[in-house]
């Protein structure tokens, strides 16, 4: 069973924006999603068309097997959506934030009421349960939506940069309880401009840019894509600004740190004789960047940075 | 599916009622201060002096005039404030994103309009007993009539909240569409009054047809045909309903 079946999924907007133009994505049962892509890629639209706030100009979409221009109601049932956006009523308590969106989907008050003090325990909003939502901060607004989007058990999760705004640490917790949900059974489709958070929790990653899928694959599939990567080296004695490696394609940063791109034909034994050869005594190693971020900037800037 | 949309129905419902009465101080308490000092000023000190109109006092005549203003104004104001509010702030998408039909999802905003409509009217209707006694010869023709001018408003308000993009929008139609059209409307006036002229101008006007239906009810006595005005009300409220519902079918000012 697909969570998501999308087959031609094109939309151009009144002002002749073409943000689709024909994306083809499955999304598994069970799965943790990556959708990536710049800003104006078309991954919004993606998912307003997925949850039903964009109108398609044509395609399918399937939501577990329902399609939304069909059985869009039944489609529904199964959404639990995380908007990139605050949009829920901050002059509500939480607890009745949470419990109106669980009786948008049929769940009653009473039960709603459980699953929300639960929800609250889990994400670290116990405290907060009956304070005014306006009084949050930005990491709490944002588990409060995933408490909101998880109160009628949903079978999809849809997160559009969910730890946009959010510290470190409270990055961390999310994370976990994210892959928790997700071993519980929960897909999980997730947005994200962090790519670290992409690499570290989805199975599967699609790039979208200029509205075309450029890449999807599985995680590990589309990391061995990547046919080299920036190495930072700091020397014990520094080098001058203008120092070239030959044979390398390298530059002196502006900490002083010697970065080098190393091609996968290229063992790192070979790079540290090379500079044993010329005397340069490297003190520590480093990656420059995550391996999906270099990746992802030479899918989407072009060839001219491959 | 049907328990789905009944249980998003009474929270929707639930939700706008609450929403009424924690902000009664801007929903209820303004329209009846200010229908009480038409009572007071035009009811009882120059209604005094105006007499009897059309064989009933002055103020007798212009009580249920003032509770259909009540009524249509305030479902109207409810909804267009709501719906654009929520639509503003995008807490519409939580109604949006759930598997609620369009129909359950217009029914339930409506309905708030509906229930504030009602509470000012009869919040009215109890403070002009402090005036004058309350007679209703029609009692199940002005439940009726309150019923459909509620919801042809809430409906309105409703469709005026898609169409509006910016907060001015949403009172561009009270301001000077709804009052003028109530004032005009025979609130305050029998057309017989009127020259003829005006008086086949007047005949034009919507309003009129509610306020003498309304005032049918009260007290038996109406400037036009009081069964093409019920049926006009109905007919008008059914229509709206499907212009609005095919509205949100499209998406038009709230999906894209």
């Amino acid at each position: 069973m697909l969570a998501i079946e999308i087959e031609n999924l094109k939309k151009t907007y009144k002002g002749g924006l073409n943000a689709l133009k024909g994306i083809n994505l499955t999304v598994p049962d069970g799965g943790f999603f990556g959708l990536l892509g710049p800003n104006g890629a078309g991954k919004s639209t993606t998912i307003g068309i997925i949850c039903s706030l964009i109108q398609k100009t044509s395609g399918t979409c399937n939501i577990f097997g329902h399609n939304i221009d069909t059985e869009l109601e039944e489609a529904k049932r199964h959404l639990g959506v995380v908007p990139q956006e605050f949009n829920f009523n901050i002059f509500e308590k939480c607890i009745q934030t949470v419990i109106n969106q669980a009786g948008y989907y049929g769940v009653p008050a009473h039960i709603a009421e459980k699953r929300a003090n639960q929800l609250f325990k889990d994400l670290g909003l116990w405290e907060k349960r009956n304070t005014i939502a306006h009084a949050l901060s930005g990491g709490m607004k944002r588990r409060l939506m995933i408490a909101r989007a998880l109160v009628h058990q949903p079978r999809l999760l849809i997160l559009d940069e969910p730890t946009a705004g959010v510290d470190i640490s409270l990055r961390r917790h999310m994370w976990e309880f994210l892959e928790q949900q997700n071993r519980n059974g929960l897909t999980i489709i997730l947005t994200t401009h962090y790519l670290e958070e992409a690499e570290q929790l989805c199975k599967n990653i699609a790039i979208i840019d200029k509205g075309n899928i450029i890449e999807n694959d599985s995680t590990p599939e589309l990391l061995k894509k990547l046919k080299s990567e920036t190495v930072c080296l700091t020397p014990e004695t520094p080098l001058p600004n203008n120092f070239q490696l030959d044979g390398f394609k390298s530059r002196i940063a502006s900490d002083g740190d010697l970065e080098v791109e190393l091609s996968s034909d290229i063992s790192i034994t070979e790079l540290l004789a090379t500079l044993n050869a010329l005397g340069i005594v490297v003190s520590r190693m480093s990656n420059k960047a995550n391996r999906l971020e270099e990746l992802f900037l030479r899918l989407v800037e072009g060839p001219s940075n491959a | 599916m049907l328990k789905i949309q009944l249980v998003g129905l009474i929270t929707l419902v639930r939700k706008e009622t609450t929403r009424i009465f924690r902000i009664w101080s801007q929903t209820i308490l303004p329209p009846v201060i200010t229908t009480t000092l038409y009572f007071l000023v035009f009811g009882n000190f120059i209604g005094n002096r105006i007499g009897e109109l059309d064989g009933v006092s002055y103020m007798q005549f212009i009580v249920p005039g003032l509770i259909m203003m009540g009524i249509l104004v305030n479902s109207f104001m409810n909804v267009v404030s709501t719906v654009f509010s929520a639509k503003f702030m995008r807490q519409i998408e939580e109604v949006l994103v759930s598997p609620m039909a369009n129909s359950v999802i217009l029914l339930g905003y409506a309905s708030g309009g509906i229930i504030r409509g009602c509470i000012v009217g009869v919040a009215i209707a109890i403070i002009s007993l402090l005036f004058e006694p309350l007679q209703i010869q029609h009692p199940v023709l002005v439940a009726v009539t309150i019923i459909l001018t509620a919801t042809l408003f809430s409906l309105l308000g409703f469709l005026n909240a898609l169409f509006a993009r910016k907060f001015d929008d949403i009172t561009i139609i009270p301001t000077f569409v709804l009052t003028p059209l109530t004032y005009l409307g025979g609130v305050f006036y029998s057309i017989s009054l009127l020259p003829d002229f005006w008086k086949k101008v007047s005949l034009f006007n919507p309003i009129l047809y509610l306020i003498n239906l309304f005032r049918y009810g009260f007290l038996g006595i109406s400037d036009v045909p009081i069964a093409r005005s019920l049926i006009g009300l109905l007919v008008l409220t059914i229509a709206v309903w499907f212009i609005v519902l095919s509205l949100l079918k499209k998406g038009k000012g709230l999906r894209n």
